[in-house]
């Protein structure tokens, strides 16, 4: 693996960039491997990548129908941030963004962490107590936050129309400073090389179709497009189609698969240096580096594995892009899609064991989980090399479906990411 | 975009409805003193298919009634609308009944 650093560019310049190696190795799966993890996305590939760092597990391999990235880890629209309402989830969530903080570091890649800070807007009342609480909330779990008022959400967005006469005037808010955005390929691109240098397989084209089972029921392999591969344990991270795999090992999961959509603008000269999310209308807005206004919202509002968005959702988000930001109205729109993301009733993600001995999960991110990418890797990694939950996975488990300790972050993750 | 027949009011915009979720859940009676599994599997684990689902819909910016839909959830082409308590046919994805 060529080591990335500005020495080694200009060494390699000298000969005429010919010496760079493929950032990882393209595999073809061997018939037996320790660990097989369904799914080439962020969290599957920061499992593989942990376990061969954390656990010394190094016989591994990542499994993709398609390619690494091409489900909702590239589709996403980059928001970090632990603004989160419980305790459980600040504690995870803020486990990940520490992670993130020294990402590039780590992987030996420039993942463009930029800590932008991250604005929510308050347009009543109702919205602003929401936001004391919801402010409160992470102040108490350890997580730093500050009130805004108008004043200085006009100061440091003077695009957002914040006038009492405004379609959505805005009362006041909070900001997380520390969120932020970061590239999402090079999240995945980074995993995935870091992990091949640790003698990970990361096999693209490859669909799994089914799972080996031993006698007694447990799983101990997989069908694919390629053959059978066996394996002691099988991890999965396969998003909006948690449902579908589950279906494949005999079970079911309390999951819906929604698409969510994202759209970006033709690239402008700087004009927004932070991420602001409405609360009115939930659209939620940064600029990229390379200019393009990258935006989301809600949900389509029912299932679907279609992987395309819808007229009235697209709609609504450009309506209030509108509405919000007077001098963004003429802005093109370059390109919009949809993923279909994984949502459970609790808005909270699965990381553990699932019914089948074998088999474990990483689920149930749905609108947010790119943000996780690392603390999702990390503790599903930690599941499947010691056999225990991690600490901050625990309360996050598939059983809590059964007890009834949900943990309800729908206000916090509902709409926005 | 979707082009639902509410059984009462005829082809409307999709807009106008809203989904529901999965149809034909049967509630556990408490005569069968049902445990926490069945509960569970009653109010959080869903079907899901990648392909035909049974779901309810209600006209809510119309005649306010709830209805079912079979529909498939990749094409989302709409095979089959029936009223509550009606009997389901035999769609099949991609099949007219
Ligand atoms: C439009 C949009 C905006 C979003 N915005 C944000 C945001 O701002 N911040 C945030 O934190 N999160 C956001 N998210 C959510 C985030 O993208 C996801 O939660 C996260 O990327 C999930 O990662 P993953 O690795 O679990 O899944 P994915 O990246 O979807 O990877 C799953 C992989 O599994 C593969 N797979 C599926 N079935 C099989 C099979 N049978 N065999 C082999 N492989 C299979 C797929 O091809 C896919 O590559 C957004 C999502 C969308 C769609
Ligand atoms: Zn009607």
């Amino acid at each position: 693996m060529n080591w990335y650093s500005g020495l080694n560019l200009i060494a390699q310049g000298l000969r005429g960039h010919r010496g760079w190696e493929p950032a990882w190795r393209s595999a073809t799966p061997k018939p037996r491997y320790d660990v097989i993890i369904v799914g080439g996305g962020g969290h599957g590939l920061a499992t593989a990548y942990y376990l061969a760092r954390n656990h010394g597990v190094t016989n591994v391999a990542v499994i993709e129908k398609g390619w690494i990235g091409g489900g909702n880890s590239g589709r996403n629209t980059t928001v970090i941030r632990s603004n989160y309402y419980y305790r459980e989830s600040a504690d995870l969530y803020e486990f990940s963004l520490k992670l993130y903080e020294r990402l590039a570091r780590e992987l030996n890649y420039n993942i463009m962490f930029s800590q932008r800070g991250m604005i929510v807007t308050a347009h009543s009342r109702h919205d602003m107590e929401l936001s004391a609480r919801w402010a409160g909330a992470m102040r108490r779990n350890g997580v730093d936050t500050d009130m805004l008022d108008v004043s200085e959400i006009a100061d440091r967005v003077p695009a957002l129309n914040v006038s009492p006469r405004a379609r959505f005037p805005v009362v006041g808010g909070f900001v997380q400073k520390r969120a932020g955005t970061a590239r999402h390929d090079a999240v995945v691109w980074g995993y995935a090389r870091a992990a091949s240098a640790l003698g990970v397989d990361i096999v693209e084209g490859c669909e799994v179709k089914g799972f080996v089972r031993s006698p007694s029921g447990s799983v101990v392999g997989i069908e694919t497009s390629m053959g059978r591969i066996v394996a002691d344990k099988v991890g999965m991270a396969v998003a909006g189609h948690s449902s579908v795999l589950a279906g494949m090992a005999g079970f079911r999961l309390p999951v819906t698969s929604y698409a969510l959509q994202a759209f970006v603008s033709e690239p402008l000269k700087p004009a927004l240096d932070t991420v602001v999310l409405s609360l009115a209308t939930g659209m939620y807005i940064s600029q990229s580096d390379k200019g393009g206004l990258v935006i989301g919202g809600g949900l389509d509002r029912y299932s679907s594995y279609a992987q395309r968005g819808n007229a009235p959702v697209i709609r609504d988000v450009v309506g209030s892009v509108a509405e919000q930001f007077p001098p963004f109205r003429r802005v093109r729109l370059l390109r919009h899609w949809a993923g279909i993301v994984d949502v459970v009733p609790d808005s909270s993600p699965v990381i553990g064991e699932t019914p089948v001995p074998g088999l474990y999960l990483n689920c149930g991110w749905g609108t947010g989980g790119f943000k996780a990418i690392p603390v999702g890797g990390w503790t599903l990694a930690h599941h499947i090399a010691t056999g225990t939950p991690h600490p901050v996975a625990r309360p996050f488990q598939l059983e809590r479906f059964k007890t009834g300790a949900l943990i309800d972050e729908a206000a916090a993750s509902g709409i926005a990411h | 975009m979707l082009l639902i027949t509410c059984p009462w009011c005829g082809p409307r915009d999709e807009i106008e409805f809203r989904w529901g979720g999965e149809s034909h859940i049967r509630r556990p009676t408490l005569q069968s003193s049902p445990q926490d599994e069945e509960w569970a599997d009653y109010l959080f684990y869903r079907k899901n298919p990648k392909g035909l689902h049974r779901e309810r819909w209600v006209h809510e910016a119309g005649c306010g009634q709830w209805f079912n839909i079979a529909r498939d959830t990749v094409s989302h082409e709409i095979v089959e609308v029936y009223r509550m308590g009606e009997a389901h046919g035999q769609a099949e994805r991609g099949k007219r009944p």
